[in-house]
């Protein structure tokens, strides 16, 4: 790490994350000055302010410059989609976790201008009154969260376009495309029109912000006493000059084109999983190459430029959440989640020698922003995981690995092309798409346990009483275990659909009031078909729910299978009435359905089966219904921290878990139970249907003592390559010993560094909530002995 | 062919037993016993109540299951008569919390097969196998030479670790095993005889032939603080490993992690309060075998 890279690093580090009102201020000004245009003119105008207008910041010793807000970790805001009342400004200046500090001065203008203007305006306020009672009733309860509440969507990764093409060209696609309508045949030629215009603006205005900083370089320079800091701000000039109006030529360009890009995504909407560069090895290499060969870069410089790079992610903080989106998404990090590896588009290994680059890059920034993964072929080198695995023994979570040949299959099974699919990959946590074509949009967690509880009380939830699901029979009259699983795959249906209901009334809302038309130059074919990215205009246009909770849900229809009818030592009366009571009384019961039951996550074929059946339960409900952007929905299963928010809405489960404990992460097993050691797991999780997913996150935690030697870097990467020849999606490790994190509870202020994986990112351990904090100490540590 | 053994664990992802990442398989039963030993469980040739008090509630289901009057309610809870029990497992069936469990299962060869198959993927994938260990696996020759043909003809890689105790007729087993690990504890025989019950001759004769007629001989010392750690002892082994013409030694620092399951198996733990050894008397240890000529591995 050369000392400039050091010292960077550490501003990033050491700087709090504050809120600021510069954006609202811009956007209610821009949306008062812009009157009675159509929303997509309306969204592009307030684009170009924003790009004309907001501060331009080039930090002392900076080589990739911009900001998303006014100085590192100064986060927006976006009263467009959700107005933070004063009382919202409070918690996050107070609260104790993922805080902003909100200045007086801001406060004051949320205060003045934007509440009174935004308040009952934003999308959110547009959201819950637009959904059905049903839809909100099951919100309320915590059967599902609504990732566009608070956040726009976003959930796509960038492909190679700003690598080939400037911006002005891309006016060029837009013109070309304006020309082309024809009004006599397309009735839509007037929508598609002002879209295109609103892309003009919008590319127009990004080509602005970056000569800002170009002027903002050369006056810099001009004052600056120092010589060689001088010609860096000059060169720094000479690239925003060229970038992104014009396409790189050289490897700073083409990372500096691509940070404009990102500011612009994530400054015109907060997009969901910010914006990520994706298969950025890919990208990089010709410019790698071509200025090696040109001996115009080495690679110690290309090292250095990377890591300034990186700093720039972890200088944005995810935007200011609340209320459930901050329960189920409490984290600063915002899910950018590099793709190092994976395959080329004609299905060679995509290994190259930047791969390595990043990965040691990685490994020597040890920063929670960007997450970084390794996509891994059948075709990807040994080598190439055993660094990778390096880096994992390390034991901060990072990168985590992809099986790069099922993310294939898992696009191709959507009806993807083959060649979008191999320049597809992983984005957020573990889901999967087909990079710069694909819009695909995570809608919301679904939490299962919650559904089985409402099961077991005939369309009651117990913690309010109010009947809010189908009217499935009394649970305690069940005489089989067939009528059990009937009224939980009856009320799955009850409230999928109801999610889909709401998905759609959301979509529409986006499609119509809020559109993208920066985004939307940049994914494929939303330029050709003259349509924004919320509104169908990518190549693919996918929905995902994400089940939570999966392990927690098998294991307690395999406790009622095994204790309630195959056995008959719990009889469904007396559960109903145990888990009413949280078991008070009973625990040998508890016990026992904890303890003796068939659990799934240990190799246990019956279990395992179990699991599979609810799967494709889920699957056939959903699957392939369609949204309203002329895609479909499907499944992936992940939880980020929402498996804990889940829990403390669900009561006691017949699994023997006690009330609003948290509920299994991702698919991996109920916490502590897999017993059969890191195979069984694997094994199991292998039993579900990858493919049919749009991505799985697994989690596994080792002691460090198991990876010491270096043959266990290569019984790692055996296990990994194992549970993928088995066609499992992801798996992700923490290396460390439950009394470390013991420790780190107890004495936070000696643990602030100390990094672990939670879900699909890793966080810092004392940034996660107490019952988050316990969960995953109580995850199963993999050790010797 | 249709032999059955007696097996009390089956370890998946075993990391510490040979070559990548395999499947240990534990016979029950062993002619030696050493004070220091980690799996108490392994001894005895029966199968035996396992107890974890730390696990009990104290509700009592056990007690109207046991047919032998084994268990009895005392002010604190209950008690069980290793005497009475018979290791039926009656009680562990109704015990709620797995408190209760039977160490030991009679397996036949195709039953072991069909759980080593559950790993074989990462077994394959790792240049991994199956370990047989013990106990002592020479106790059941029968069994083990039905399984390691099994094994073979699977097309896995084989490793047996034993105490080296067992007449050749049932030694020479081993010959089919693809790597063998050879315990060596003291080359005092008076002290061998004393802490592990038996005289090291027949184990360090069957050394001796094996190394000549197996090509993968690998020999492990576990080093014990007040047992074999002196000098003397040492180079004594030292001597009787390059003697047989190899040169690598595993040495295996004692570690106190059995020590819990003899409470368990309601037995006292013979070799009292010991202290792992030291790095210094790791170090030391590793120079005096050095000194004989070998290559020493801390931890195999």
């Amino acid at each position: 790490m050369t000392p400039r890279v050091q010292r960077l690093r550490q501003q990033s580090l050491d700087t709090r994350p504050t809120l600021s009102a510069e954006r609202a201020a811009l956007v209610t000004d821009a949306v008062q000055q812009a009157g009675a245009v159509a929303p997509p003119i309306q969204r592009a105008l307030v684009f170009r302010h924003l790009m004309e207008k907001k501060h331009v910041y080039i930090g002392d010793g900076e080589l990739i410059v911009g900001e998303r807000g006014p100085a590192p970790k100064a986060a927006p805001t976006f009263p467009e989609l959700c107005c933070h009342s004063l009382d919202d400004l409070t918690v996050l200046d107070t609260r104790e976790r993922i805080a902003f500090s909100v200045p007086t001065e801001a406060r004051r203008v949320y205060a003045e201008r934007i509440i009174p203007f935004w308040q009952g305006r934003s999308i959110r306020d547009a959201i819950f009154r637009e959904v059905p009672d049903d839809w909100t009733a099951a919100y309320r309860a915590g059967v599902f969260t609504e990732f566009m509440e608070q956040r726009a969507p976003g959930h796509t990764v960038l492909g190679d376009v700003i690598y080939r093409k400037g911006f002005l060209e891309l006016i060029a696609d837009v013109d070309r495309a304006i020309a082309a309508l024809d009004g006599e045949r397309d009735p839509h030629a007037y929508d598609k029109s002002l879209e295109l215009r609103a892309m003009r603006i919008a590319a127009e205005s990004i080509i602005r912000y970056a000569a800002r900083h170009a002027e903002r370089a050369r006056e810099l320079a001009a004052a600056e006493a120092d010589a060689a800091r001088r010609r860096e701000l000059e060169e720094i000039a000479a690239v925003c000059a060229r970038v992104p109006a014009h396409a790189p030529t050289t490897f700073r360009e083409a990372l500096q084109a691509y940070w404009f890009t990102h500011l612009g995504v994530v400054t015109e909407l907060n997009t969901w999983d910010s914006f990520c560069p994706g298969r950025l090895d890919q990208h990089l290499l010709p410019f790698y190459q071509r200025d090696l060969a040109d001996g115009r870069l080495t690679r110690d410089q290309a090292v250095e430029l990377i890591e300034c790079f990186w700093i720039k992610f972890n200088n944005q903080p995810a935007p200011p959440k609340v209320g459930v989106t901050a329960a189920e998404s409490g984290t600063y990090t915002d899910f950018c989640n590099i793709n190092v590896g994976g395959l080329t588009a004609d299905g060679a290994d995509g290994v190259n020698e930047v791969s390595y680059l990043l990965l040691d890059v990685i490994d020597e920034m040890h920063l929670l922003q960007p997450s970084s993964n390794i996509q891994l072929s059948a075709k990807s080198p040994g080598r190439f995981l055993t660094r990778a695995c390096a880096i994992i023994r390390e034991g901060w979570g990072q990168p985590s690995v992809f099986n790069a040949d099922m993310v294939v299959l898992e696009l191709l099974r959507q009806g993807k092309r083959i060649e979008d699919a191999r320049m597809g990959g992983t984005s957020g946590c573990v889901e999967t798409g087909a990079f710069g074509k694909e819009a695909y949009i995570l809608t919301g967690y679904f939490n299962l346990p919650k559904v089985l509880e409402i099961a077991l009380n005939n369309g009651v939830d117990p913690a309010t009483g109010a009947t809010i699901g189908a009217t499935t029979g009394d649970a305690a009259a069940f005489t089989s275990f067939d009528e059990v699983w009937d009224a939980f795959t009856i009320q799955l249906r009850h409230f999928f659909d109801i999610k889909i209901r709401g998905n759609r009334i959301i979509e529409r809302l986006y499609a119509t009031w809020m559109p993208a038309p920066f985004l939307s130059l940049l994914i494929d074919d939303c330029i050709a078909r003259g349509t924004d990215y919320n509104a169908g205009g990518a190549r693919y246009n996918t929905t995902y729910m994400m089940p939570v909770g999966l392990g927690t849900v098998t294991d307690s229809l395999s406790a009622i299978r095994t204790h309630a009818f195959d056995k008959g030592d719990v009889p469904m009366p007396a559960l109903g009435r145990a888990l009413g009571r949280d078991f008070e009384g009973d625990e040998v019961m508890r016990q026992r359905l904890w303890h003796k039951t068939p659990r799934y996550g240990n190799d246990d074929a019956g279990a395992d089966a179990l699991m599979r059946r609810i799967f494709d339960a889920i699957h056939d409900i959903v699957d392939g219904r369609p949204n309203t952007r002329g895609g479909e929905h499907h499944i992936n299963y992940l939880s980020t921290t929402c498996h804990v928010y889940f829990g403390s809405k669900v009561g006691a489960t017949p699994d023997g878990r006690h009330a609003w404990q948290p509920v299994s992460d991702g698919i991996s097993p109920v916490q502590g139970t897999d017993t059969a050691g890191p195979t069984g797991v694997l094994k199991s999780a292998a039993r579900l249907d990858h493919v049919r997913t749009g991505g799985t996150l697994l989690n596994l935690k080792f002691t460090p003592s198991l990876l010491e030697d270096d043959r266990a870097l290569d019984r790692l990467g055996a296990l990994v390559r194992g549970y993928f020849s088995l066609g499992g999606h992801h798996l992700q490790f923490n290396v460390i010993t439950a009394d470390t994190l013991r420790k780190a509870q107890a004495h936070p202020e000696q643990h602030r560094d100390l990094i672990v994986r939670v879900a699909g990112y890793s966080d810092y351990f004392c940034d996660l909530t107490t019952p988050l904090q316990d969960e995953i100490i109580a995850r199963t540590e993999h050790g010797s002995f | 062919m249709g032999a059955t053994g007696l097996v009390f664990q089956i370890e998946r992802f075993a990391v510490h037993d040979g070559p990548g990442i395999r499947v240990a398989v534990f016979l029950k039963g062993c002619p030696l016993r050493c004070w220091w030993c980690h799996s108490p469980e392994s001894q005895r040739a029966t199968p035996e109540l396992r107890l974890k008090t730390d696990r009990c509630i104290v509700c009592g289901s056990c007690v109207p299951a046991c047919t032998h009057d084994a268990i009895a309610a005392v002010d604190d809870g209950y008690t069980t008569s290793r005497h009475r029990c018979a290791a039926c497992g009656d009680c562990t069936d109704l015990c709620p919390t797995g408190a209760r469990t039977i160490v030991g299962r009679e397996m036949t060869v195709p039953e072991l097969m069909a759980e080593i198959d559950k790993d074989r993927v990462f077994v394959e994938q790792s240049g991994g196998g199956v370990t047989f260990s013990g106990g002592e696996p020479l106790m059941q020759p029968a069994f083990l030479a039905e399984a390691l043909a099994a094994c073979r003809a699977a097309g896995l890689h084989v490793a047996v670790e034993t105490s080296g105790y067992a007449p050749w007729s049932a030694m020479q087993v081993v010959l089919g095993a693809d790597l063998l690990f050879f315990d060596l504890k003291a080359a005092d025989d008076d002290v061998h005889h004393r802490v592990t019950g038996v005289s090291n001759r027949r184990i360090l004769d069957n050394f001796r032939r094996l190394s000549r007629e197996h090509p993968a001989v690998r020999p492990r010392i576990p080093l014990i603080p007040g047992i074999n750690d002196d000098g003397a002892d040492l180079d004594a082994l030292g001597r009787i490993v390059a003697a047989a013409g190899l040169h690598e030694v595993d040495l295996l620092p004692y570690h106190t992690a059995g020590e819990a399951k003899y409470g368990r198996l309601g037995r006292p733990y013979p070799l009292g309060h010991v202290a792992p050894p030291s790095a210094d008397a790791l170090a030391h240890a590793r120079v005096r075998l050095e000194q004989c000529g070998l290559t020493v591995h801390i931890g195999g």
